[in-house]
């Protein structure tokens, strides 16, 4: 562990983000999707926290609302003693450079029609932190700490596999010199094979420029990997967040618990001895979450207040958050 | 035991802008009554390819070189269309990748389940949509005499995928080729999905060929596993030696670069260098040499065979490889 405890870069206090949406054939109904809801944690300097939930829970959004590419319905996201929710755009801008993501599709992020080279010098020069010259050489250098070629820079993203498009869009994430980056997915779109590479890449550059990462993923095994602590995410609500080794051996919330469950070993042997415990239905809608803890119609657990009180959010052991009734 | 179907020396290429790509280059294997096969690899390996070449989906670049598709001994290729058509999704069903896209969005389930049981079966249209819903019965859904009449936008991704397995399980095929059925689903999904797979096959003996790209997955469904690279199979075994005793350097390589959630964490993830190769070259040399880290001279000079593994614990473990990597390990 190479992050120290208690030395938060981020504090996230009670993060909540809702979309209006129109429904019926018209757009004459309005609703609302509850996309995050009341969520709050910390990230030390450092860490790698993993970010983990079933497609739709919100994972992205909390993402995208901690760098303000969307703007929170209420809470505030603290970063150097700064709530950055209160912050006008033009503020918000020089901090930015230090703030960066690196999104999921390497294919749609990079712009065809601009040569590699000048997708990672445009972020320096845009916002003046080095000259076209020392941009260009810091590009350089860039590119091989990402393992590519220089040579590489006047070509077009058309001509890089998934894989190397993946390394391009790290590079220019880093360009800035971030000292928070998000990785939203960053190797769900690549073979196994590449998407080694592109893990072991990430761990490096986090030790050789001090690197913070919110590490966004639904493959467990890759966040297992990666990751200092782990989050999991249930339609929009925090389930449990605690260092990594606790959430894969002694899982509190059921969920967590169901989901480590249905993740497959590669390993026949173990996988005909394992208990599985598969959850009933789909994941709700989060235009009308259920009431009470949103887990509770699909809990194996569920008992009297899971459908009446919305479970808090508290550190149950050291550092072992969970929100959750059955833990007192 | 006869094989249900037999494939051999199959080879696909796709006319690429007057260029060919060679997608699967010599493939043969077979399919035994009451197993359920499993072919692994990366995207572009060849894995979906051979299968739409066995069942002739194929897009029209594409262009079947040669080989012979036995189905209980009678060769597929060169079937007409018709023939064709008595055999796809009565005897040999599909299940697809994307149950978003494989599902007609203008025509309501209960009319989509009973066309291949008014086709094949010569149903009445009321009795096949009685049975229909008894499929959708079998596959979990809920409510099933209400759900015929609901149209694909108005299900779950998990449950379009069960009506896809009810599709295919309609005329009671004796072969099912999934194309990486869960792929686009969430874990606790999938978890569903693939319970209901394993219980099928329990009750119904359903032989089925499955597509993924995930180890994980497939060690607890598969009895038999291939390994695909580039158009050719590179390792075929049961699936506890693919697992225990892995001869080929790709399947070593590609199962120790599987993060697993019960995996020791402190160690680097294995690696293999490299990209896959570019199919519009048919190499004369192993074609994983390039990424190979036992690669020997003997590599350069020729692309080996698909052969037994002569000191096997099991006859049938068979990989394409010069290198005994035991050996080389041992070093």
């Amino acid at each position: 562990m190479n992050y120290q405890v208690d030395n938060p870069l981020i504090q996230v206090n009670h993060l909540t983000k809702h979309f209006p949406v129109r429904l019926g054939a018209y757009g004459q109904q309005s609703a609302t999707v509850h996309a995050v809801d009341d969520v709050s944690f910390k990230i030390e300097k450092g860490e790698t926290l993993g970010l983990v939930g079933e497609s739709g829970c919100g994972k992205s959004t909390t993402g995208l609302n901690l760098l303000q590419l969307y703007k929170p319905t209420q809470g505030s996201v603290i970063y150097l003693g700064e709530d950055l929710t209160k912050k006008k755009e033009s503020d918000l801008r020089p901090i930015r450079k230090k703030l960066q993501i690196i999104f999921q599709d390497p294919y749609s992020t990079l712009n065809p029609r601009m040569t590699i080279g000048t997708a990672i010098v445009d972020p320096m020069i845009a916002h003046k932190t080095y000259s076209k010259k020392e941009a260009c050489e810091r590009m350089v250098k860039l590119l091989k700490d990402v393992g590519l070629s220089p040579d590489y820079a006047n070509r077009y993203p058309h001509e890089f596999s998934g894989g190397q498009r993946q390394r391009i869009c790290i590079a220019r994430a880093l360009a800035l010199e971030p000292e928070f980056i998000v990785c939203d997915e960053p190797v769900s779109s690549l073979d196994v094979s590449v998407q080694a590479q592109i893990i072991n890449l990430l761990k490096d550059l986090q030790e050789k420029y001090q690197l913070t990462y919110l590490f966004i993923a639904h493959d467990l095994g890759v966040v297992r990997y990666i990751s200092d602590r782990v989050a999991v995410m249930y339609l929009g609500k925090l389930a449990e967040l605690a260092p990594k080794d606790q959430i894969f051996n002694n899982p509190l919330h059921p969920y967590t618990e169901a989901l480590l469950s249905a993740v497959p070993v590669p390993n026949p042997k173990e996988e005909r001895k394992r208990k599985r415990i598969v959850l009933a239905d789909d994941v709700p809608s989060s235009i009308n979450p259920p009431s009470g803890c949103r887990f509770h119609p699909r809990c194996p657990i569920a008992f009297e207040p899971c459908s009446q009180i919305v479970p808090e959010w508290r550190e149950v052991n050291s550092r072992q958050f969970v929100a959750c009734h059955a833990f007192k | 035991m006869t094989p249900i179907l037999q494939v051999k020396d199959l080879r696909t290429r796709f006319k690429v802008r007057k260029r060919f790509v060679y997608a699967v280059n010599g493939v043969s294997f077979s399919v035994n009554p009451g197993e359920t096969l499993g072919i692994v690899g990366e995207s572009g390996c060849g894995k979906s390819v051979t299968m739409m070449s066995i069942l002739q989906l194929l897009p029209p670049s594409a262009e079947i070189e040669g080989g012979e598709i036995l189905f209980h001994g009678q060769n597929m290729l060169g079937m007409k269309t018709d023939q064709l058509r008595k055999i796809r999704g009565s005897k040999i069903s599909m299940i697809f990748q994307d149950p978003m896209t494989s599902l007609n969005p203008v025509v309501n389930i209960g009319t989509q389940l009973s066309e291949p049981l008014i086709y094949h079966r010569k149903y009445s249209k009321s009795d096949a949509l009685d049975y229909s819903a008894d499929l959708l019965d079998m596959v979990g859904v809920t409510d099933s005499h209400d759900r015929l009449k609901d149209f694909p936008y108005q299900l779950s991704g998990g449950m379009r995928q069960r009506v896809m397995i009810a599709m295919a399980l309609a005329c009671q095929p004796e072969l099912i080729i999934a194309d990486e059925p869960t792929t686009a689903l969430d874990v606790t999904i999938q978890a569903q999905i693939v319970d209901l797979i394993k219980q099928l096959k329990k009750e119904i003996g359903m032989v089925m060929v499955w597509i993924t790209h995930d180890l994980g997955l497939i060690a607890g469904l598969a009895d038999r596993i291939l390994v695909m690279y580039a158009g050719y199979i590179v390792e075929e075994a049961s699936v506890d030696e693919i697992y225990e005793d892995p001869r080929h350097p790709y399947t070593l390589a590609l199962i120790k670069a599987v993060p697993s959630i019960k995996r020791d964490d402190s160690q680097r993830l294995y690696t293999i260098g490299g990209s896959p190769p570019d199919l519009a070259i048919r190499p004369d040399f192993c074609p994983f040499l390039p990424r190979c880290s036992y690669a020997q001279d003997i590599c350069r000079k020729q692309n080996p065979a698909l052969s037994t593994v002569p000191d096997s614990k099991h006859s049938n473990h068979r990989i394409a490889c010069w290198i005994d990597i035991r050996n080389e390990n041992s070093k």
